[in-house]
């Protein structure tokens, strides 16, 4: 191999990192599709996981329509709200609303199932890679090339976005066509550009989490398993997010932690541009009484993120290559 | 001289976890013994010519491969420098990089859901090989190391021999300038080892810009395919030169090989004048022991027998022989490899 010159240096590792990423992506891209029982196990059973909660969401719905239907001497048009209903075109709107309601919650939880499987990809294939990489003594040699960590890094995140984004989109037509979910795309740009930002911020996360968990050692999938249903849960991957602030100082320090992470945002945002009628319990603005975080905003605070966590990761990254050079364990198997 | 490896008064001090320091301590504070610092390698200065075929010899424990990981910049060094392909390791690794490449005996690389095929093209696309050179280059590789039947199977379904076969192909798919071999005929059969070795010694011969630095277990394999030859012990050089001339240098001695009954102790020949070393390997199986003496002359042979016969042992063979790079081996460090 001929060592290339002062001149044609920068053009050289640049190409030589975009070929690092393209090699240490297909080991995702071309070899995880390779057995077809990922779509029995990654792609169908997450739906048994959303169905929970749609049928929740369902029989809440049906009870409140119900109420609404159900004609009584005192309120022969139903009841619309805590008032009976004047007559039957109110009736029919409150119906309607409820129905509209109901679609939404659907939406945003077959939504919200779907991007599940990003996080369980960003925290299984990326913050615990490097450990994992570690131990069947991948790392070394990895190490020992030329190429950037960063590229490395990289090729993983490209790698399992590409082979999730598969699977994630399995999940989403099929939910969509089993629980009859009616989505609309009010600004479609905008949903590509904070889909992909949003997957940039979360996998850029997972980069530096991935260095950290070296630093951590066997801890590792300890702390995925830690951080799996908190964030589930915190992120409001089964629910409107911006619920929380109906819950005080605890609900709004809830919400300041859950919109550090990218996949709050970025799922609160989708939600707004495609489930019809408008949103259902966006964030809230904490200084303001009526205004909450447009997708614009949050597309905006998701780039500010996806720049931090990248700066973060590569940081990270270079702090942990230079204690395993100088303590000689963190990047050998066994050590 | 153009030297494609230099070390000067490398040294490496492994120093336990401070956690692992602070559990250990005994009561009056200090650290529990086999706690301590560990010194891998004590001031090692070599220099490998370009073109050069070097071993390294030393059991388990002597620094050969702290020496390797420190050389491949994967670690390092506490004190002193090195220099690869002419780059200082510790300051500017990155062209270090681009021209070396190292292969470990037993090493799992890769993943198993890849063919054999992808997995090496995956490595080398980290060092910047373009894609048709390197399918090329792997086809070829694959033929001569006779897995070109293999080339679609997956890496999970290979042997442990053909795993080690597929690592040799990695190492050499890059090309590179430096190679450097880490026990890489550990746990292969005959067939196997000898096609390595056989790749290997052309892989030199041909190209003259082309460096190995090989460390082994095997005496025979040193012998046999170095240029020169370090032998070290508790992270020292204790000799370094052609492998004739290490024989050279201890042929005045002599060597005696006996096998015995199984001996209940060897320590009366410790110390013993005239025996200037002696290695002991025992056979439980047949229930005997093997011993090797280096000596100034014959006049201990007498006292050696008397010292067997004294415990009863009977004497299978004694026999007077050439020195052998393993009788080198047992006068420089004072045990066998095993």
């Amino acid at each position: 191999m001929s060592a290339p010159t002062a001149t044609s240096r920068i053009p050289h590792r640049l190409k030589l990192n975009l070929q690092a990423i393209v090699g240490r992506a297909y080991p995702r891209i071309v070899g995880a599709n390779r057995e077809p029982s990922w779509i029995f196990f990654e792609a169908i059973l997450p739906l048994l996981g959303i169905a929970a909660y749609v049928f929740i969401y369902k029989a809440l719905s049906a009870r409140v329509i119900e109420v609404i239907m159900t004609a009584t001497p005192s309120a022969p048009f139903g009841m619309c709200g805590q008032l009976p209903c004047v007559d039957a075109a109110q009736q029919e709107l409150y119906r309607t609303t409820a129905l509209a309601n109901s679609n939404a919650l659907v939406a945003s939880v077959v939504l919200g199932g779907t991007m599940v499987a990003f996080w369980l990809n960003v925290l299984w294939s990326m913050a615990s890679q490097l450990y994992w990489e570690k131990e069947i003594g991948n790392l070394q040699l990895y190490m020992m090339a030329p190429m950037s960590r960063m590229a490395l890094l990289g090729g993983m995140a490209i790698g399992g976005m590409f082979m999730t984004s598969v699977r994630a989109i399995t999940t989403l037509v099929v939910g969509v066509v089993v629980f009859s979910v009616v989505l609309q795309v009010s600004n479609p740009l905008l949903l590509i550009g904070v889909f992909f930002v949003t997957l940039i911020a979360l996998y850029g996360m997972g980069m530096m989490l991935a260095s950290l968990y070296l630093l951590w050692g066997r801890e590792a999938f300890n702390l995925s398993a830690l951080l799996e249903e908190p964030i589930f849960f915190s992120s409001g991957f089964y629910f409107p997010v911006g619920g929380f602030a109906k819950f005080g100082t605890i609900g709004g320090a809830m919400l300041a932690f859950a919109t550090a992470i990218p996949a709050t945002l970025g799922l609160d945002a989708m939600r707004q541009i495609i489930v019809p009628g408008g949103p259902v319990l966006p964030i809230p603005i904490p200084w303001s009484q009526t205004a909450y975080l447009t997708p614009d905003l949050e597309f905006g605070i998701l780039i500010v993120l996806a720049v931090l966590f990248l700066f973060l990761a590569r940081q990270t990254l270079a702090y942990l290559e230079k204690l395993a050079r100088r303590e000689g364990r963190l990047t050998s198997r066994h050590q | 001289m153009d030297f494609a490896i230099e070390t000067k008064d490398l040294g490496r001090v492994f120093k336990p976890p401070r956690k692992l320091l602070k559990k250990k301590r005994n009561p009056n504070g200090e650290p529990g013994s086999g706690e301590g610092p560990v010194t891998a390698l004590d001031r090692v200065t070599t220099q490998i010519r370009r073109g050069e075929l070097f071993g390294l010899l030393g059991p388990n424990g002597a620094g050969k491969t702290t020496l390797i990981k420190i050389l491949c910049t994967l670690l390092l060094p506490t004190t002193g420098q090195a220099w690869v392909a002419g780059h200082d390791i510790s300051k500017d690794p990155f062209p270090i990089r681009e021209r070396i490449n190292m292969v470990s005996g037993g090493e799992t690389s890769g993943y198993g859901l890849l063919t054999t095929r992808e997995n090496i093209w995956m490595f080398s696309q980290f060092y910047g090989v373009p894609s048709k050179v390197a399918k090329a280059r792997i086809d070829e590789l694959f033929k001569t190391f006779g897995l070109w039947d293999k080339r679609d199977a997956k890496v999970r379904t290979l042997s442990s021999g053909q795993r080690q076969k597929m690592n040799m192909v990695r190492g050499f798919v890059t090309d590179p300038e430096i190679l450097f071999l880490d026990e890489p005929t550990l746990g292969l059969d005959v067939n196997a080892s000898r096609v390595i070795r056989e790749y290997v010694k052309d892989w030199v011969k041909k190209r003259s810009d082309k460096t190995v630095l090989l460390t082994t277990h095997y005496m025979m394999e040193a012998d046999e395919m170095c240029d020169r030859i370090a032998i070290i012990d508790h992270g020292r050089i204790l000799a370094c030169d052609t492998p004739e001339n290490l024989r050279r240098g201890i042929r005045k001695d002599t060597t005696f090989r006996l096998e015995v009954d199984s001996l209940k102790s060897t320590s009366m020949f410790t110390g013993m004048t005239g025996v200037k070393n002696f290695s002991v390997k025992n056979d439980i199986s047949k229930n005997t022991t093997s011993l090797t003496f280096i000596l100034e002359d014959e006049s201990p042979v007498s006292d050696i027998l008397s010292a067997i016969q004294a415990q009863g042992s009977k004497i299978h063979y004694l026999q007077k022989s050439e020195p052998t790079l393993e009788d080198v081996f047992i006068r420089m460090v004072g045990r066998n490899l095993e």
